[in-house]
């Protein structure tokens, strides 16, 4: 969506550059009023732990709203990012668990198997041409119906029976867990941060999907192989979703029943907030960070603060609906 | 449609915005019954002083008055009540595609009280039957407006525009999308409103048009009102020379082709076109002529692989070449600078430094496979000055530039490929005479370098200045070929009029 996003424009007298600068910085304003107010209010707020307590907690989520950042350059939008790590996980959890199979495979295994949601998107957004949420709402509940399916619509454990009643005899390798504990998990998702951030702002590739996000017939007219360059955001986009929901299973220890619906919205919100970072104007990777920090910082901050947990999502979805008022109410003014 | 004598003018109508003054004391007068031009260079305020007049923007200073009454316009609708409306000239914007003919034209009726509750169809259709027969046009009513051709969908907003009492109708480069054919009727429909009393304002860049149709003209040119004539006063190349404020300079013609041909086309055909045989030499400006619809786009795209010819064969420097896509024709060295400039010429959100170098990222790419970002800028500023064009800084975004600037960037992205043939489609539409020279001179220069040019166009004035040699299209079929200079606007007139069939 970044035809939406667009960038900002010239700059006048008055007060336009002071709404220039809260446009392109005010995601950190937001951020630092938050860590003065959580500080100021919950003491154990600013300690090293909760810091790092919190980028843990921001990790998945950042992950995953990376590879929706990398659906939003081409103007698209991927909604089975969620049920993709709800599969990665179940796969990854049952090839421990049911088969015995080693680390690396099954690791592989499941993010191969998983990029399968990507390729079904491909086929209904670029060949079948159908719009971008459609397609993607319809896989979403797809994919979120085949892994209840696979799993047997409950959670797979260590030493659970599978559900006709075959006992298990696999288990989670300690290692498999140490892959969602600081440092790795934050290192990771650096990582992620960083070659995407590279390759969407220094590579002609990553170029060449902001230009189809801007104007598709003009980038084929150019040369630009569209369709390929389409199907490669979508399949970062899966691949990026099921990193998160290997993750997610490494740190949950298990594979529970739509794990990963949770973590759409954040991601979301994150994508959205981001992409006016530092005056970007489109969907950006480093941006997403940020996004995802302000979420964080917010969620952690209020848990701090003993909101109860499901009350959480009311915040969260309002801070969402801000992000997005922000973001089109300046493409309205244009 | 009231056919009592009324006067509208405007005083004085200043207007600013963040940084450019649009209006500077305009006055503007029109009567009942007058079918007064409009000109200006693009920028030069034409549309802002009728934005004004129709209610889209309210000036800082200045008054209407109609009859000598003092009006207040602040809003589209007060506008439309004092009778004063706008035929936009982008229609698929004004329209509603999925309503039918009747709905559309009955829209403004539904907003402005006329018909409130239950409407029923009837109504809609009888009402929208009598505006449709003061234009003698012949639309159903009951067809959807997404399936009407663009002259129709025009007509049908001017309909629109008539189903209510109207004093005055402002129409916006009307004929600029229409064939001859279209234009003809058009002006008939625009000379019996206004012997019915209306009073047209006309807004064109083509002057021969404004000569037929307009009794009057007044010429703006950055912000301000020139001069005011009536048409018999005032000759054609003073009024460019008003509209550019300086004398129009003529692109001398040298001789540059060479023998050989960079491009040959035999006997290609696809869906669209058929049996298509043509030449382009190196250094050669080569004329696409033919009348809208006769099959000049649809040619374009195919050499440029966009619709593939399906038959036939298609030489690039004397190497058969099959075009199968953009990519394919690019790789053999073929550019195209489309039609539709803001729909698929140009990255509007982009800087001016990105759509220079989209075709040619490649070649920006650093050893560690990334972009080298000065070198961009570097060669970017170096093109921008080689083009001339107007930018404060390569990083400024195209969809800021006017549209001759914009399409210099078009053509511009091709050169930093190294094309061999150039193909462009209508390059100097919606573009300003000034701008237009600048375009031609730049043509001029590449074919200097040894390009083919293909230039399609539907300006026989523009054909007969730029081009070397002319192929005439009619139904998808090259039915002409002559050189420039022994031909005329007539001789090609009856060509893509289909004279030359039996």
């Amino acid at each position: 969506m970044n035809e939406v996003v667009s960038k900002r424009t010239n700059r006048g007298k008055g007060l336009r550059p002071v709404l220039g600068f809260l446009n392109d910085w005010g995601i950190v304003l937001a951020i630092l009023a938050l860590v003065l107010f959580f500080a100021t209010t919950a003491p154990t707020f600013l300690q090293g732990t909760n810091l790092i307590n919190i980028l843990r907690s921001i990790s998945i989520v950042t992950i995953i709203a990376i590879g929706l950042t990398v659906s939003l350059t081409v103007n698209g939008f991927d909604l089975s990012v969620g049920s993709t790590a709800t599969l990665a996980s179940s796969f990854v959890v049952s090839f421990f668990v049911w088969y015995s199979l080693p680390l690396g495979v099954s690791i592989g295994l499941a993010l191969l198997l998983s990029l399968s949601v990507a390729l079904v998107n491909i086929l209904l957004i670029v060949w079948f041409k159908i719009p971008d949420l459609f397609a993607t709402l319809a896989t979403m509940f797809i994919v979120e119906g085949v892994a209840m399916t696979y799993t047997g619509g409950g959670s797979i454990s260590a030493g659970m029976p599978r559900l006709d009643g075959t006992p298990t005899v696999g288990t989670i390798p300690e290692a498999f867990a140490k892959i969602s504990q600081a440092p790795w998990i934050i290192v990771i998702m650096l990582v992620v941060v960083a070659v995407t951030h590279v390759f969407l702002s220094h590579t002609r590739h990553g170029r060449f999907l902001y230009i189809i996000g801007g104007n598709p017939e003009a980038a084929r007219l150019t040369g630009i192989r569209v369709n390929r360059y389409r199907a490669l955001a979508y399949l970062i986009a899966g691949l990026l979703a099921a990193i998160g929901g290997i993750l997610l299973a490494s740190q949950v220890g298990s594979s529970q029943i739509n794990a990963g619906s949770g973590y759409l919205m954040p991601a979301v919100a994150a994508a959205f907030i981001g992409s006016s970072f530092a005056g970007q104007g489109k969907p950006n990777a480093l941006g997403t960070l940020v996004g995802a920090c302000l979420v964080g910082i917010l969620e952690n901050g209020l848990v701090m603060l003993s909101v109860p947990y499901y009350s959480l999502n009311i915040i969260k979805g309002l801070v969402l609906a801000v992000a997005l008022a922000t973001t089109y109410a300046r493409y309205r003014k244009k | 449609m009231t056919s009592t004598n009324h006067h509208l003018k405007m005083t004085r109508i200043s207007l600013a915005f963040p940084g450019v003054q649009a209006l500077k004391q305009v006055s503007f007068e029109v009567k009942s019954g007058e079918i007064h031009a409009l000109v200006g260079a693009n920028g030069a305020g034409k549309s802002t002083l009728m934005k004004v007049l129709s209610g889209a923007e309210t000036a800082d200073e200045g008054t209407i008055r109609l009859d000598g009454k003092e009006l207040s316009i602040t809003s589209p609708r007060d506008a439309k009540q004092i009778g004063i409306d706008l035929v936009q000239q982008e229609v698929d914007v004004a329209l509603v595609p999925y309503l039918t003919v009747a709905e559309n034209i009955c829209l403004d009726l539904l907003t402005d009280g006329t018909m409130t509750g239950f409407v029923s169809q009837r109504r809609y259709i009888q009402r929208a039957k009598e505006a449709l027969a003061t234009l003698q046009a012949d639309i159903s009513v009951k067809t959807r407006v997404k399936e009407l051709r663009l002259a129709e969908k025009q007509l049908v907003l001017i309909a629109r525009a008539l189903v209510q009492e109207r004093r005055f109708l402002i129409l916006d480069e009307p004929t600029a999308p229409l064939s001859q054919a279209e234009t003809s009727h058009l002006f008939s429909v625009v000379r019996r409103l206004a012997e019915r009393g209306l009073g047209i304002i006309f807004i064109s860049h083509r002057l021969q048009e404004l000569y037929e149709i307009c009794d009057s003209i007044s010429i703006m040119r950055d912000g301000q009102l020139i001069s005011r004539h009536a048409l018999t006063d005032i000759a054609k190349e003073a009024v460019v020379e008003q509209m550019l404020g300086r004398q129009l300079t003529t692109v001398a013609k040298t001789s540059r082709a060479n023998a050989t041909n960079v491009l040959t086309v035999k006997s290609a055909t696809n869906a669209d076109v058929r049996d298509i045989t043509l030449t382009v030499q190196a250094g050669e400006v080569v004329g696409i002529a033919g009348l809208v619809g006769a099959g000049k786009t649809e040619l374009c795209k195919a050499l440029f692989g966009d619709r593939p010819f399906q038959e036939g064969e298609v030489q690039i420097g004397g190497v058969t070449r099959r075009l199968r896509n953009p990519q394919a024709a690019i790789q053999a060295g073929i550019g195209l600078v489309p039609e539709e400039r803001r729909k698929e010429g140009i990255l509007v959100a982009d800087s001016v430094a990105e759509n220079l170098t989209a075709a040619a990222a490649h070649d920006f790419v650093n050893r560690w496979g990334l972009m080298d970002r000065r070198k961009e800028a570097d060669q970017a500023s170096q093109w921008v000055k080689e083009l001339g064009i107007k930018v404060t800084d390569v990083k400024q975004e195209v969809g800021q530039l006017s549209g001759g600037n914009q399409q210099k960037v078009a053509i511009g992205k091709w050169l930093l490929t190294d094309v061999s043939v150039l193909v462009l489609d209508e390059p100097t539409k919606g573009v300003d005479v000034g701008a237009k020279q600048d375009i031609y001179r730049l043509i001029d220069g590449l074919a200097q370098q040894q390009k083919g040019i293909l230039y399609a166009t539907s300006e026989w004035d523009e054909l007969l200045t730029v081009t070397d040699r002319i192929y005439v299209m009619f139904d998808g079929r090259i039915v002409h070929e002559t050189k420039t200079a022994d031909t005329s606007e007539e001789t090609l007139l009856w060509y893509a009029t289909g004279g030359g069939q039996r």
